[in-house]
């Protein structure tokens, strides 16, 4: 198959575009990684959500659920070992992370196994009912965290080793920002490699391509499908872990805004193509840091006005599942 | 007679019939059963939302389409008509010019965002209309100086519908001033508004719609081009939830992100489709009230059990008067799944 390489030259182009239109070098700099992070963080929240479609065509409405559970459980765990956070060690610090991160992840991971269960299995194959009861589910999963962990946002902050940022001369590059496009990339990584090296990839993949073929091979899609929803709402809770710790608070309403961003970006990628997805996400990330700085008052109009125009140039987004 | 106001389009059950018949006359009564300014704001509310409701039907129920943009619509239509008597001051010149450009620019959007995703699929339509709608709503927080931002617009409105206007002393106790003028202007034009979509839905258009909802491969192959026809219905809902929002900036006197904008009226507006039962314009009128009245007074039960609950730590929370819409929301999904026709389905079944 020939690789369509035009939709990945946009993101350097991008990049070199908004150059002259910044000025300074160093801010240049500061906002590219900044939009890295953020395009990563995002990346994967949305990679779940985007593989779920693409296999058993049902879009997960209320995938932004597992994103606040998953901000809610890591803040929790945090605050519970606070201590270590606030040590000056960094292996203190990461020892608190990594199990919110991991708790995070557990807990979300398990949501989804009974969301899948309960919400999603009735309604396979019908459009409109999935997106009535997904979007049940949300409102019902905000609720719920509004009584369990109460109706206030929580505040967090980051470690001590995390915060602050690393200088280079004249640039300042947050040190969160380094590890979230630390994160995003190994997940990326190890995305790909068990897509394209696995068997369970190559399954994956030809279940995007024709599911009945690969039912009628032998394997049971279902439990395939099964497995992809509970990893996918396992990385929408590191993504809501990580996004909370971005953030520095936490509220219930994260998951319904966060999935905004998720949905734009699925959207430009191509909805099932976890590679439109990655390049989708790094794009609405630099687009927003860059018009951001630019023209603060259009900032928040630049998502949409990036998703018109990709839809203008390919209407099924960046790399079009060919099914659809 | 009643046929052709209905549109031929009867109760076809006696509960229904007599439900409808209730809200007809209640609201018609309101101000004079329920004396106060709470009830009287409650009364023109649900006038309100059964127009916005019965739009968002059209929608949903009969083309088969979910937009998560219907506020952004009701949205313009308020914010048309507060920014115009905001800036023209309070006359009837201010009312029809905001009206009129709250009408078109929500045509206009509908337009284009039906021709950009309708193409495609269901799906497809409901996310771009989610991202769009968020957009818009934090760009009306944006632009204060147009949109009052976060506190939104006060504004006064004609003199003939302010409280001091007066047309003639007591009529059963009550004071015959603007406000009771005021309400039933929004009575008399939901009332028209509803009569003017069940007709829309009973035409040989809305026998197309309900064609595409059910197979669009075939209402396609018999000649009907899906497109147009998906977007001509959107504009249609979203030319009516812009007369709502306009209706409702003229009863309140105040607009804001809150009350016409959040993604919390598009929660209720969803919930009143389904619940009240979809593809059905009765279906929205029953939804709507429900609602309306569950906002207002369910919190009151749930304040009892909350209070009975007190010792018990998490189960109090649950009963949480500000935990309303979780219940709601369970019963949404059982409706999605056991009573896809809603009320008004189940109702009719029973004959």
């Amino acid at each position: 198959m020939k690789r369509d390489w035009l939709p990945l030259l946009l993101i350097p182009a991008l990049m070199i575009g908004a150059l002259p239109l910044i000025g300074s070098p160093a801010s240049w700099v500061t906002l590219t990684v900044a939009g890295l992070a953020m395009g990563l963080m995002i990346f994967i929240m949305a990679s779940g959500l985007t593989l779920t479609f693409g296999l058993m065509d049902v879009l997960n409405f209320g995938h932004g659920a597992f994103i606040a559970v998953g901000a809610f459980v890591a803040a929790s765990v945090m605050l519970a070992l606070s201590p270590w956070m606030t040590a000056d060690s960094i292996w203190l610090n990461l020892a608190a992370i990594g199990p919110a991160v991991l708790a995070a992840m557990v807990v979300s991971g398990v949501l989804g196994l009974g969301f899948e269960r309960i919400i999603v299995r009735p309604v396979y194959g019908q459009h409109l009912k999935q997106i009535l009861v997904t979007t049940g589910g949300l409102i019902v999963a905000e609720q719920l965290l509004k009584v369990i962990w109460g109706p206030d946002q929580i505040t967090l902050s980051r470690p001590t080793a995390l915060r602050g940022a690393f200088l280079f001369g004249d640039v300042a590059i947050e040190k969160y920002r380094v590890l979230a496009v630390a994160v995003g990339l190994v997940v990326f990584a190890a995305l790909a490699l068990t897509l394209n090296r696995t068997r369970l990839g190559l399954l994956i993949r030809a279940g995007v391509e024709n599911g009945e073929m690969v039912e009628a091979l032998g394997y049971r899609i279902r439990r395939l499908f099964v497995g992809v929803f509970v990893v996918g709402s396992a990385l929408a809770g590191l993504g809501g872990a990580m996004w909370g710790l971005y953030q520095e608070t936490v509220t219930a309403a994260i998951g319904a805004q966060v999935a905004v961003l998720v949905f734009i970006v699925i959207i430009i990628g191509g909805l099932g193509s976890v590679g439109g997805c990655f390049v989708g996400a790094l794009l609405v990330g630099l687009t927003a840091n860059y018009i951001g700085f630019l023209a603060p008052k259009v900032a928040l109009g630049s998502n949409i006005l990036l998703m018109a125009l990709v839809l203008l140039w390919r209407p099924q987004g960046l790399y079009p599942v060919a099914k659809r | 007679m009643l046929r052709s106001i209905l549109s031929d389009d009867l109760p076809r059950s006696r509960w229904l019939a007599l439900a409808l018949l209730a809200i007809l006359v209640g609201l018609a009564v309101a101000p004079f059963l329920f004396p106060g300014a709470k009830s009287l704001n409650v009364a023109a509310k649900i006038c309100v939302f059964i127009v916005l409701a019965a739009s968002f039907d059209l929608l949903l129920g009969y083309t088969g389409i979910v937009s998560f943009a219907h506020t952004m619509f009701f949205g313009i239509g308020a914010y048309g008509v507060a920014i115009a008597l905001t800036r023209m001051g309070a006359g009837w010149d201010a009312v029809a010019v905001g009206t009129v450009s709250g009408l078109v620019l929500a045509i206009v959007l509908a337009t284009v965002i039906g021709l950009f995703s309708l193409r495609v699929r269901t799906i497809f339509f409901a996310m771009i209309t989610l991202a769009v709608a968020s957009a818009f709503a934090i760009l009306a927080s944006q632009l204060s100086d147009l949109t009052g931002g976060e506190d939104g617009l006060n504004y006064r409105l004609p003199a003939v519908l302010r409280s001091s206007f007066s047309f003639g002393d007591t009529l059963f106790g009550v004071r015959l001033n603007g406000r009771l003028l005021d309400y039933y202007l929004v009575y008399t034009a939901s009332l028209v508004l509803i009569l003017v979509l069940l007709r829309i839905v009973n035409s040989p258009f809305g026998s197309v719609l309900m064609a595409i909802r059910e197979n669009p491969f075939r209402a396609e192959a018999i000649g009907y081009r899906t497109v147009v026809y998906r977007t001509i219905a959107s504009c249609i809902a979203a030319a009516t939830a812009a007369l709502a929002g306009a209706l409702l900036a003229l009863w309140s006197s105040q607009t804001n992100p809150d009350t016409t904008l959040s993604f919390d009226i598009m929660v209720d507006i969803l919930l009143m489709v389904v619940i009240g039962g979809m593809g059905t314009m009765y279906g929205a009128v029953i939804g709507a009230v429900l609602l309306v009245f569950a906002q207002n007074y369910l919190q009151d039960l749930l304040a009892v059990a909350n209070k009975a609950l007190a010792g018990v730590p998490l189960l109090a929370n649950l009963f949480h008067p500000d935990r309303w819409l979780l219940w709601l929301g369970v019963a949404f999904i059982l409706c999605v799944y056991f009573f896809p026709a809603g009320i008004v389905g189940r109702l009719r079944q029973k004959r």
